[in-house]
C-alpha cells in the first residue's frame, strides 16, 4: 500500500462504512477490512483492476465517480474516499457534493498544481509544465481539472464544507512539514490530502500565517 | 420420431413433498417432486451449502456425466474438486426446476388425481408457474436437507433470475448471491424471442394441441426450430463468424457437388448444419410442454413488479453479499441490464461487486472457458467465506 494510502487509512475510524472511489487494485479497502474492521467497498473504472479486486474477494463494482455516486442513498457511508482522481473527473464540484451526500466524511487527495516546479516551468519555458507528478503532455492527460491547494480550500469554503484535517505530502506520500501554512504547502506540497465533513463545528482554515 | 421416447421421465434422484406447493397463480400443486444432485460434503455446522440454479434448458447434472446424453456435466469446468466452486470445500446442491422435464414436477409428470388407474399427464394443463414458484420448490428441498442457511446461491441466465428471486424471497437464508449473465426482468426482446419459439412448437403438426404423447410423437420440428433460434441468441456475431464464417459444408457423399454451393435448400453452410445438430440433439432430451411452461415463467419475471417498478425496494435492507457478472458480447442479457441491477443494489446500500468479463463468446460465455470469470467466482466465494469467518 502506498504511503499516502496509509495516511488515509489513519484518518478512518475503525469499524466504519467506507466507499473507495477509484479503488485501483483494492489495497486500501483490503487494508481497512483486515486491519480496521471496516465495511469497505470500492468503485473502479478499470475493468482489469475490478476483476483482480473481486478475484481477491473484495467488494468492488465497475463504475466511475461522475456517473455512479448518484445511485447511492444519502448517508450510506461514514467515509467516501477519492484518491488522486478529483483532477480527472468531469465535474469535480458535483463529485464532491455526491461524496458528501452519500458519506458523512469525504477524504480527497489530489496532486497540487500550485507546486513551485510547475509555476517555475510555466514561467520560464512558456510551455505546459511536466514534472514527475504531472507527467503526461497536455493533449493526452486525463487530468482535465487541475487545481491548487488554495483553490480547493476556496471551493470547500464556497460549498460550506468543513475541513476537518488537511496535509501536504510529497509524491511518495511522506508527510511534508508544511502543515502549518497553506501558502507554504501550496508552494512545496506535491500532493494534498483533505478530510472533509458536510458541515458543523470545525477548526477554521485560515490563510494568514 | 418415435425413437425419441417422448414420455420417458427416467429415474432421477428426487425428494417428494406430499404437501405439494401453493403456486403464485393460485393453484395448489397436490404433490411436488424435486429432482436434485449433490456434490461434496455438508459440514457439521451445515454452513457450506451452495445452491446452483441451472439455466433454461439445463438440469441438475451440473458436475457429472449426464445419465441420458452421456455428456459431461454442464458446468463441470466450474464445479468440482479444486474447481472455482470447490466441492472439496462446499456442499453443492443442484435441482431440476419446477416445470422441468428431468425428474422434478412438470408438464410431463402424472396428474396426482389420476396416478392410480388411468395414466394422465399434466401436459398443457400444467398450471403456469413463475421463477418464484421454482425457488420456493428449491427452498423446500434445501430445508429438507436440514440446511437453515445457505452459503451462496449461484446461477447464470435463467439460473441468475432464480438467484435474484432467492435473494429477494429468502434474504436471511443466504450469505451470498451470484447472479450471472442475467437481468432483474425479462425484456421485451427476450419475450419476443420466446414467443417465436413457442409459435414454432404450436405450428408443428405433431403438436396435437399439446397432447402429442397420445399420438406417440413429439413436436420435434417445432421444438428444434425453437432451439435453433434460441441458440443464435446465446452466441455473438463474432463467435459465429469465428466458428463458422461463411464456410460451406463438405459433403463427401455428394459427388455431383460443383453447384452444391448454389443450392437453395439443405444445410449448405456449416452454421446451418451446426444449428440443425443442436436442434435435433435438443428434442431428444427436452419436453415441448416444459419448454412452453418455463419460457412463460421467464417472461413473467420482473423483480420490481411487486414494488411499483422500484427495483431498489425489492432489495431494501438486504444482508446478502452480491456479485453480479456480465459478459461484454452478451446481447441477450447485456451488461446494461446488469448495470441497472447493480445501481438498484447500490441504491439499497447492498454489498455488491460487479464485473463485466471481456469476451466475444456471447451469452454462452458463462458456460465456457473464461479464466477471468473463473477467478472472479473463486475469489468472490473465498472473500465471502473470509468475511463470514468460515475456515
Amino acid at each position: 500500500m502506498r504511503l499516502d494510502q496509509r495516511l488515509i487509512a489513519e484518518m478512518i475510524e475503525p469499524g466504519t462504512r467506507v466507499l473507495d472511489v477509484g479503488s485501483g487494485d483494492g489495497a486500501l479497502i483490503d487494508h481497512l477490512f483486515r486491519l480496521r474492521g471496516c465495511d469497505a467497498r470500492g468503485i473502479e473504472i478499470d475493468m482489469r483492476e475490478v476483476t483482480r479486486s473481486v478475484a481477491h474477494g473484495l467488494p468492488v463494482v465497475h463504475g466511475d465517480a461522475d456517473h455512479d455516486l448518484a445511485h447511492y442513498p444519502d448517508d450510506a457511508f461514514d467515509y467516501v474516499v477519492l484518491q488522486r482522481t478529483l483532477q480527472a473527473v468531469e465535474r469535480p464540484r458535483e463529485v464532491l457534493r455526491q461524496m458528501l451526500r452519500i458519506g458523512r466524511h469525504a477524504i480527497v487527495s489530489f496532486p497540487n498544481f500550485g507546486h513551485w516546479q510547475l509555476r517555475l516551468k510555466l514561467l520560464l519555458s512558456g510551455r505546459m509544465p511536466m514534472t514527475a507528478v504531472w507527467h503526461t503532455p497536455w493533449y493526452e492527460t486525463p487530468n482535465i481539472h487541475p487545481c491548487t491547494i488554495r483553490d480547493f480550500i476556496a471551493l470547500c469554503a464556497e460549498e460550506g464544507y468543513c475541513v476537518q484535517q488537511w496535509m501536504a505530502v510529497d509524491e511518495d506520500g511522506e508527510r511534508a512539514p508544511w502543515r502549518r501554512s497553506i501558502r507554504m504547502a501550496n508552494l512545496f506540497g506535491e500532493q494534498a490530502l483533505f478530510l472533509l465533513r458536510r458541515e458543523g463545528e470545525c477548526p477554521p482554515v485560515s490563510e494568514k500565517h | 420420431m418415435n425413437s425419441t421416447a417422448p414420455l420417458d421421465v427416467g429415474d432421477h434422484q428426487h425428494a417428494t413433498f406430499p404437501d405439494g406447493l401453493d403456486l403464485e397463480c393460485g393453484v395448489h400443486l397436490p404433490s411436488l417432486d424435486v429432482a436434485y444432485r449433490t456434490y461434496g460434503q455438508l459440514s457439521p455446522k451445515r454452513d457450506n451449502a451452495i445452491v446452483i440454479c441451472h439455466a433454461f434448458t439445463g438440469d441438475q447434472y451440473v458436475a457429472e456425466t449426464h445419465p441420458q446424453t452421456g455428456k459431461p456435466g454442464w458446468w463441470a469446468r466450474m464445479v468440482g474438486p479444486g474447481r472455482p466452486i470447490d466441492t472439496d470445500r462446499f456442499f453443492i446442491i443442484c435441482m431440476n426446476v419446477l416445470g422441468g422435464c428431468m425428474g422434478s414436477t412438470g408438464p410431463r409428470s402424472l396428474k396426482p388425481a389420476c396416478a392410480e388407474g388411468k395414466v394422465e399427464r399434466w401436459g398443457t394443463d400444467f398450471p403456469p408457474i413463475t421463477i418464484r414458484d421454482m425457488v420456493r420448490a428449491q427452498y423446500k428441498l434445501v430445508r429438507s436437507l436440514g440446511i437453515e442457511r445457505l452459503f451462496a446461491v449461484v446461477g447464470g441466465s435463467m439460473g441468475g433470475m432464480q438467484v435474484l428471486e432467492w435473494a429477494v424471497t429468502y434474504p436471511h437464508m443466504m450469505l451470498a448471491a451470484m447472479p450471472i449473465a442475467t437481468a432483474p426482468f425479462h425484456s421485451a426482446q427476450n419475450i419476443a424471442f420466446n414467443e417465436v419459439g413457442r409459435q414454432a412448437i404450436f405450428a408443428d403438426p405433431d403438436w396435437y394441441s399439446g397432447r402429442y404423447w397420445e399420438h406417440n410423437v413429439v413436436p420435434a420440428r417445432g421444438l428444434a426450430v425453437a432451439r435453433m433460434m434460441a441458440h443464435i441468441t446465446y452466441l455473438s456475431e463474432e463467435a459465429l463468424t469465428r466458428k463458422f464464417g461463411r464456410r460451406v459444408r463438405q459433403e463427401p457423399k455428394d459427388a455431383q457437388a460443383p453447384e452444391a454451393s448454389l443450392a437453395m435448400f439443405g444445410d449448405v453452410f456449416e452454421v446451418e448444419s451446426y444449428l440443425r445438430y443442436q436442434g435435433s440433439a435438443f428434442v431428444r432430451r427436452f419436453d415441448a410442454n416444459s419448454y412452453l411452461t418455463i419460457t412463460r415463467a421467464m417472461d413473467w419475471f420482473d423483480l420490481a413488479a411487486e414494488h411499483d417498478g422500484e427495483l431498489p425496494a425489492a432489495f431494501a435492507g438486504t444482508p446478502v453479499r452480491f456479485c453480479v457478472v456480465s459478459f461484454s458480447s452478451d446481447w441477450l442479457f447485456p451488461t446494461s441490464s446488469s448495470r441497472y441491477l447493480v445501481r438498484a443494489l447500490n441504491q439499497a446500500a447492498a454489498n455488491v461487486s460487479f464485473v463485466e468479463i471481456e469476451t466475444d463468446k456471447g451469452h454462452d460465455a458463462f458456460l465456457l472457458d473464461e479464466p477471468d470469470f473463473d477467478r472472479t467466482v473463486r475469489g468472490f466465494l473465498c472473500g465471502v467465506a473470509d468475511h463470514a469467518g468460515l475456515a
